[in-house]
């Protein structure tokens, strides 16, 4: 049971149940779907990318509570950071959701994705947790292919 | 040998059975394990593991040809196991008896061997909505092949097959009909019976995909009159990598032959060719023999207890399943049809199948949240995916009762 506290905390339970920046994006300069062909998951992430800046940015799609979240999350964390900034990030939260279980999160180079760290202990979840940050990588890059977890 | 007996009788000890499978005595994060995801993979019964074991430490040698002891041994012990795969579907020879690698692999033979021979283009092939991804893709592959076309049963929204529909879709062109007996993800049991009287009555054979149904009740292929039929090992207590199929002699006889290689031939010069007789025409190389030296142990372990006390078992643990699963007032159950077995799939208000497999995985809950390889099926319902709980003959109703109350659980987390 407390492992399953730490994957489902009640910021992830919030972020699932009303999340932040839902919904299309209609004035984007880039966009990009993912896929979890696993589950089924789809999330499809729009930005306004201006001047190397991230100025807007939603998602919309359907899926399990922990790629909701991690998409909603995320979401929030972007905005307003430049593309830069959002790169390292997604290599800071891939550091963390890819290391092992004894090693706690270093909040300060991931911020509030840090409610994530659970997920390390369901491996078949961490597909999940990431899917959203592939895709937006994926936008920011212009790389056409549809993203899969696989 | 099988020596047929009286059909066994008396109390059906559950625990005595559960007693019977190793696995089940587990502990999975510090609960006992609670195994419903039985239409995915069954567990083995002590018997199997040793019957496989003993292979390998004491029976070991390629079957067939050999003129030592132990190739004797292998080859009547295979031999012996496709008389046990006869009696157990009351298949009139043992020449109707194909080893297979599994149900995939039966279905792709009879799509390679029958369909490629007389399924021309402009042909027609009937499947149903709720065919599992294997006895749809084979016959997609086919068609493209052939431009044969492939004609689907509808389904109404208990899961049950549109039966007039079904009827409506025969025309002087049909050629096959390919049919699940019993429903993987909805746990439908198909009125195959019908189905199969409805299509010879147009001079059409059937192929039915008993993967699921040959774990749940008893298969016989003469009293269906099917024409062709298959299953796979690991669903019924029998190891993986093994299957079979049942195809009628007469059409058998006239099939192209599937893999070609050693063992399915008669002779080979460079000139020509001959084949071997039924039923090794159809089983090129050497086959899986530990696996199904295991698979006919395993028919012969649930021949022990009868499927028909296997059959009023489970019927009574699915129905205390589904009442259970009911009471919980968000959920809604996907498949509702006027016979059911196996499996009952269902989705929650609000929850995500993926989130409640993890959830109740914690409680020690084996269930399968996905399109259970039917996605045609989730289509029809407008739904991504289902959470799926599965039952076999060693499941218990209290077995719910772990799996409602984690239910329960999440629901109030997550509200
Ligand atoms: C109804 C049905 N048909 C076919 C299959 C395929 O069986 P196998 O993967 O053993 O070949 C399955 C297994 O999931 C099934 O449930």
């Amino acid at each position: 049971m407390d492992e399953l506290k730490e994957l489902y905390q009640q910021i992830i339970l919030d972020h699932n149940k009303d999340p932040k920046n839902y919904g299309k994006l209609e004035k984007h300069n880039h966009d990009s779907e993912g896929f979890n062909p696993l589950c089924g998951d789809r999330v499809h992430v729009y930005l306004m990318v201006e001047d190397g800046l991230i100025k807007e940015i939603r998602f919309e799609g359907s899926g399990c509570a922990i790629s909701k979240a991690s998409a909603s999350v995320m979401t929030t964390l972007l905005k307003g950071k430049t593309v830069d900034e959002a790169k390292a990030l997604f290599a800071q939260f891939q550091k963390m959701i890819t290391a092992d279980v004894h090693t706690p999160p270093d909040v300060e180079k991931v911020g509030k994705m840090a409610v994530f760290a659970g997920v390390r202990e369901f491996p078949s979840r961490i597909k999940c947790a990431g899917l959203a940050w592939h895709t937006v990588i994926a936008a920011i890059e212009d790389r056409d292919e549809a993203v899969t977890t696989e | 040998m099988v020596h047929p007996k009286a059909p066994p009788s008396g109390r059906y000890d559950v625990d005595k059975i559960r007693a019977d499978f190793p696995i089940l005595s587990m502990e999975v994060h510090g609960k006992p394990l609670v195994f419903l995801d039985n239409a995915a993979s069954t567990q083995k019964p002590r018997a199997v593991i040793d019957a496989v074991e003993r292979y390998y430490r004491a029976e070991n040698a390629n079957i067939h040809r050999g003129v030592y002891y132990l190739s004797e041994v292998a080859t009547k012990k295979y031999e012996d196991a496709r008389q046990t795969v006869q009696q157990f579907l009351n298949a009139a020879s043992t020449r109707e008896i194909i080893f297979t690698s599994g149900t995939t692999d039966s279905i792709n033979l009879v799509a390679a061997a029958y369909g490629r021979k007389f399924i021309k283009e402009g042909d027609e092939i009937i499947i149903s909505t709720m065919e599992h991804h294997s006895n749809i893709v084979p016959w997609q592959m086919l068609c493209q092949e052939t431009g044969a076309k492939l004609k689907v049963v509808p389904i109404d929204d208990n899961g049950d097959i549109i039966f007039e529909a079904y009827e409506a879709l025969f025309s002087p062109r049909t050629r096959l009909v390919a049919m699940v007996y019993i429903s993987n993800s909805l746990g439908t049991v198909n009125p195959v019976k019908a189905v199969i009287d409805t299509a010879h009555q147009h001079g059409v054979p059937v192929l039915l995909d008993a993967a699921q149904a040959v774990a749940h009740q008893p298969v016989d292929v003469q009293a269906l009159d099917c024409d062709f039929l298959a299953f796979s090992g690991h669903k019924i207590f029998g190891p993986t990598g093994v299957g079979v199929l049942y195809g009628r002699e007469k059409i058998l006889e006239t099939m192209n032959p599937y893999r070609g290689g050693g063992d399915m031939i008669r002779s080979v010069t460079f000139e020509k060719t001959t084949y071997n007789e039924l039923p090794h025409r159809f089983e090129a190389g050497t086959p899986n023999m530990a696996g199904v030296i295991g698979l006919a142990e395993a028919l012969k372990y649930v021949n022990s207890i009868g499927l028909g006390r296997i059959s009023a078992y489970e019927e009574e643990v699915l129905a205390y399943g589904t009442e259970a699963l009911r009471s919980i007032k968000e959920l809604r159950l996907i498949g509702t049809a006027k016979r059911k077995a196996g499996a009952i799939s269902f989705v929650i208000d609000g929850l995500h199948p993926h989130d409640i497999g993890t959830w109740v995985d914690r409680a020690g809950v084996a269930i399968r949240a996905g399109h259970h390889c039917t996605q045609p099926v989730m289509d029809r319902y407008h739904i991504p995916s289902t959470s799926r709980a599965s039952i076999a003959l060693y499941n218990k109703k209290e077995d719910f009762d772990v799996l409602v109350e984690s239910l329960k659980n999440i629901i109030e987390v997550f509200r």
